[in-house]
């Protein structure tokens, strides 16, 4: 995983964390409360008095964008600005844990909002900026046609190149050259530079305020869009405050099983993955390596369609046979859970590996064989393996002698035979 | 240059992994390159100056450096750089490697590094004119000249998918796995490669698609080009328009992996890292189209992806281009087997030197006589040490009276003060500065006949006369007709009166717990004899446990040749060599602490009786 959305309180978080490092010429009063329902903001209003003097605005927190078109921010009862606690109170209870379906058809329960102090403000005085990255060079976006019509006016957006490489001399010169005074805020070129530098420091991958407002040397950060690079953790999690990503809106929460293999990759030097698409499907796959089973996939959906796919997942780094017994136990074990009105297939797949051991891998998935021998002949399961690399020889002959053993239909291929040709067989049969 | 790697190529390898370092010679040799493909490893770590490795039948070595620059400066002419740095010091490892002038290829095989330390080694990269190859790949190969670290799998995949010959097809692949699958693809339907590279599976590989098909464009053994893209990224489009603008001229069959990601939204995560879609146009499908609509060769799906190869070719075949497969001349040198395989597969046998009948140290865990170690080690295990004893002295678990017997001995004769001639000379040696293994060693070497030794000799004796049935009486008078002291008799201070408590302790112990006691009874007979004749010659501490040991076995049943040749072996004098190690540590300890200068003896402490040497 490289890039991962941050939710907003987070982002704001981190920006009060660091403000007086990069921006110590403004001032930014970070007030937020981060909330799942009625009660915990009614316990969060004992500590932050301004829940209950000030006016304020909620809004879910959960990584989705257009939350004003959505109607899912509340800034008004009768006019802008006159919400109050009570108010957000209500609001929240009407909708927390209760499933809503975006305008771009994304359903999802809302568990998570944001509550802040309203600001009151013109909206001509909204502004944009935000930093991007391409390969050879990043991007500051800059515009004083800030707020929810920024892309209608996305030809007046500024657009400063920052080479990668460079110092935070050359950036300040880049932007000088570029704004000049074009924004009519004192220090806002620096504010600029410094927001560059914030953005780079801390590995995000993109970051965008928009609004930002700025009243005198005071600044209000009014919506924030962010993703860090979750690759830098080693360097950043103590900088991060050891910040917890959460998964895009409306994606199905994790199965028992997705989260067992989950942890048994993050404590393994190997990589394994299991997502389950159809739990009630034909084809299942136990496939080695990140390119292979991407490419098992596409001919699977496109063989027996994508509704037939019953899982994507696979294992690969030279995993030990017990890791390799415990993924394979998994799903063998989804898979023999409902039967199906045809024979069951199971994609023993891979390509020809470099490195990974394959009659180590296979001998623990010879192991889970034996254990769910009988549940797999209930559900008819019909195995086909296709594999190469170091032992290869071995560990073909020993899963296919497991399986005739035990009565197990199977078929076996090497690398003589095309990598996904077994499903094409495999189907036709 | 418009070929990667040359004969010439040689690696600085850094991180010494061995495995891979040794495919990579076992490569050059069933290539028949002269020279090591590996000229020098880079292991900060590491403390040994060089590493051996087989190239083919010989051992050669290969110097290990602390750093880049020092491997660089020592072999200039090493021109690749393989960084099998782990993710953390990948980045920092590559920046350096892209100051050295001599350096023309760097290779990263890490996969996560950090997409701002990447950009940073592609930008110093593409600056000082390096081809950069990665992060998270395995490589790039020239197949018969060099070949980067694991790329192309073991050597019998290599031969099979005719990577150690040069072909004519010129192939880049985003993934490692793919790499050489599509590899093997290409010797079953044409025939095999001429130069390929795996540009890696991160969002900002060092080099794309592009950059080494400009390369292979310029190749001539390179007839026509393979791509194997995936989902994610505009990479494909780049080969688009470079082919559109003629700077690419030869057929290239391309076809992009991760057709299904659009059955799906983004959260499921198919394969690397740069394998999402975030606009319609890095979806795969939309980029075979483009392909397919630009004039490449695109299979229907990834299953005809071999068809397709295999029409171009003999089409190419047809045209005189390339060569129509046939079986290649090529003679492969036979490389040696390692040892270990050949041993496995039951091919060879060897006859050993040692043999061992106490402890394991194959497999998982180190067993002491068929116990792991874990088993035998923490307290709630209920072993002690003279369990641990037992197994690696006697190979037997002994019974709970005899294992207390031997804990009792070995506490009892653990230390007996600094005046002893083995505590004195272990302190001695401490105060001159010796380390802690010498001068327990001086102390060690001091037990003997004279010293520490009475067990032995108290159990041999006393057994003997025991066994061959002498009254006690008779054995006491015939040691005398031989002028021998019986070993085991006798006390400075203790006597009959005045008891030795520690032997009062053994005997209580014995006679509670022991099956039977016979020798022990036998030498208190001795004793009466002897303590008549004067009152300190009693049974003394070695002569009590040397007959014990010797009740213990007897009880143990073991038989009376079995205790002879534990006798023989010195098993007694073990048990008061291992106790008094404990003292004289003790001693050692205590004299380093105390710091104490060296010790010199007082001359009014030594008769002085030196008479002139006589000439003869
Ligand atoms: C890149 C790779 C070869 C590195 O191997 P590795 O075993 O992780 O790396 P190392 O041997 O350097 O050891 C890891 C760490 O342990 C440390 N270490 C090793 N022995 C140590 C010891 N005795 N004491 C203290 N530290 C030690 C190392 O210094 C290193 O620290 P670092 O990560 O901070 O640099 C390996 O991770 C790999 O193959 N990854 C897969 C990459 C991949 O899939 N690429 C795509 C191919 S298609």
């Amino acid at each position: 995983m490289a890039q991962r959305a941050v939710k907003e309180y987070n982002c704001k978080h981190l920006f009060s964390k660091y403000w007086n490092e990069y921006f110590k010429d403004f001032k930014y009063d970070f007030q937020a409360a981060a909330i799942s329902d009625s009660s915990e903001l009614e316990e969060e209003s004992k500590n932050k008095p301004w829940l209950t003097i000030d006016k304020l605005v909620v809004k879910p927190d959960m990584l989705f964008g257009k939350r004003g078109q959505n109607k899912l921010v509340l800034v008004k009862k009768k006019t802008v600005g006159d919400i109050e606690l009570d108010d957000v109170i209500q609001w929240v209870d009407k909708r927390s844990k209760k499933n809503v379906t975006l305008l771009d058809g994304t359903t999802g329960a809302l568990n998570h909002f944001l509550v802040e102090p309203f600001v009151s403000h013109n909206a001509k005085d909204e502004l944009y900026i935000s930093a991007t990255t391409e390969e050879e060079y990043d991007e500051i976006h800059i515009s004083k046609y800030g707020g929810v019509n920024i892309e209608k006016h996305w030809d007046k957006t500024i657009h400063i190149k920052i080479p990668v490489n460079s110092t935070e001399e050359d950036v300040s010169s880049l932007i000088q050259n570029k704004l000049k005074d074009s924004i009519n805020i004192p220090n806002f070129n620096t504010f600029a530079t410094k927001f560059y530098m914030f953005f780079k420091d801390l590995h995000f991958s993109y970051l965008e305020l928009n609004p930002i407002i700025f009243k005198g040397n005071q600044v209000y950060l009014l919506d924030s869009v962010a993703r860090l690079d979750d690759t830098a953790r080693f360097i950043m999690d103590k900088s991060w405050d050891h910040i917890q990503f959460s998964s895009p809106f409306g994606q199905k929460p994790l199965t028992e099983e997705e989260i067992m293999i989950k942890k048994a990759d993050e404590a393994s030097g190997a990589s394994l993955k299991l997502t389950i698409l159809n739990p009630k499907g034909r084809v299942w796959t136990l496939v080695a390596g990140g390119g292979a089973s991407v490419v098992y996939a596409d001919t699977i959906s496109d063989l027996s369609g994508v509704d037939e796919m019953s899982n994507y997942g696979e294992y690969s780094g030279n995993p030990s046979t017990e890791e390799t017994y415990t993924y394979a136990k998994t799903v063998l074990d989804l898979m023999t859970r409902t039967s199906h009105k045809e024979n069951k297939i199971l994609i023993i797949g891979g390509a020809i590996a470099n490195f990974t051991d394959v009659a180590k891998t296979f001998s623990g998935i010879i192991l889970a064989i034996k254990d769910y021998t009988e549940k797999l002949k209930e559900v008819g399961t019909h195995i086909y393996v296709r594999r190469g690399g170091p032992n290869y020889e071995e560990g073909l002959k020993n899963i296919k002698k497991a399986c005739e053993d035990l009565d197990i239909p199977i078929f076996v291929y090497g690398p003589e035979t095309h990598m996904t040709d077994i499903v094409r067989l495999a189907l036709k049969r | 240059m418009n070929k990667l790697f040359t004969e010439k190529s040689q690696a600085i390898f850094w991180n010494n992994n061995t495995k891979a370092i040794q495919r990579m010679l076992d490569y050059d040799f069933i290539c028949k390159r002269k020279t090591p493909s590996v000229a020098a490893i880079v292991h900060p770590t590491s403390s040994a100056s060089f590493q051996k490795f087989f190239f083919g039948d010989q051992e050669i070595m290969i110097p290990i450096y602390k750093s880049t620059t020092e491997a660089a400066k020592n072999q200039p002419t090493a021109d690749i750089f393989l960084n099998f740095a782990s993710f953390r010091t990948a980045a920092e490892v590559s920046l350096e490697a892209t100051l050295i002038k001599s350096i023309r290829v760097i290779m990263i095989t890490a996969e996560g590094i950090p997409e701002r330390d990447t950009r940073e080694i592609n930008m110093k990269a593409k600056e000082s004119g390096k081809i950069l190859i990665g992060p998270s790949t395995v490589g790039a190969i020239s197949p018969g000249v060099f070949k980067t670290a694991n790329i192309g799998g073991t050597i019998e995949q290599i031969v099979k998918s005719k990577m150690h010959v040069s072909g004519s097809a010129g192939l880049v692949t985003r993934s490692g796995g793919l790499f050489n699958e599509i590899a093997n693809t290409i010797a079953l339907n044409a025939d095999g490669i001429a130069e390929g590279v795996a540009i890696g599976g991160d969002r900002f590989p060092g080099s794309g698609y592009l950059d080494h098909l400009l390369r292979m464009e310029k190749n001539n053994e390179v007839k026509y080009f393979i791509l194997l893209g995936e989902v994610g990224g505009k990479a494909e489009y780049e080969v688009i328009e470079a082919y559109e603008k003629g700077e690419l001229t030869k057929p290239i069959v391309a076809w992009c992996i991760g057709t299904v990601v659009k059955h799906f939204n983004t959260t499921v995560q198919f394969g690397h890292a740069g394998a999402s879609a975030n606009t319609s146009i890095e979806r795969a499908g939309t980029k075979n189209n483009a392909m397919k609509k630009a004039g490449f060769i695109v299979p229907r799906s990834f299953n005809d992806l071999h068809l397709r190869i295999k029409d171009l070719y003999k089409k190419l075949a047809g045209e005189g281009i390339v060569k129509a497969v046939e079986p290649t001349e090529y003679v492969i040198p036979k490389l040696p087997q390692d040892f270990s395989s050949a041993k496995k597969e039951g091919v060879i046998r060897k006859e050993t030197n040692f043999i061992c009948t106490i402890s394991d140290d194959r497999g998982d865990e180190a067993h002491y006589a068929g116990h792991p170690i874990s088993s035998v080690a923490t307290p709630e295990t209920g072993f002690t040490i003279a369990d641990v004893i037992s197994l690696l002295w006697f190979k037997k678990r002994y019974p709970k009276w005899a294992t207390d017997f031997i804990e009792t001995v070995i506490k009892t004769a653990a230390d007996h003060g600094p005046a002893v001639s083995g505590a004195h000379n272990a302190r001695v040696s401490a105060r001159a500065g010796k380390d802690l293994v010498s001068c327990l060693c001086s102390g060690l070497l001091t037990i003997g006949p004279k010293f520490g030794g009475a067990i032995d000799g108290a159990a041999k004796y006393i057994k003997k006369a025991y066994d061959d049935k002498l009254e006690p009486k008779e054995f006491v008078s015939q040691m005398k007709q031989k002028g021998l002291a019986i070993p085991g008799i006798g006390h400075k201070i203790k006597s009959i009166k005045n008891p030795d408590l520690r032997v009062k302790g053994l005997k209580e112990f014995a006679i509670k717990h022991f099956p039977n006691t016979n020798l022990l009874d036998y030498a208190l007979e001795v004793e009466k004899i002897t303590s008549a004749k004067k009152d300190n010659l009693i049974l003394n501490v070695d002569g009590t446990i040397g007959v014990l040991m010797v009740d213990m076995w007897k009880s143990l049943n073991y038989s009376d040749e079995e205790i002879d040749q534990f006798i023989e072996c010195g098993t007694l004098n073990a048990f008061f060599v291992l106790s008094r190690t404990i003292g004289f540590i003790g001693h050692v300890l205590d004299e380093k602490r105390l710091n104490m200068p060296l010790y010199r003896h007082q001359f009014d402490d030594i008769l002085y009786d030196v008479p002139t040497a006589e000439l003869i």
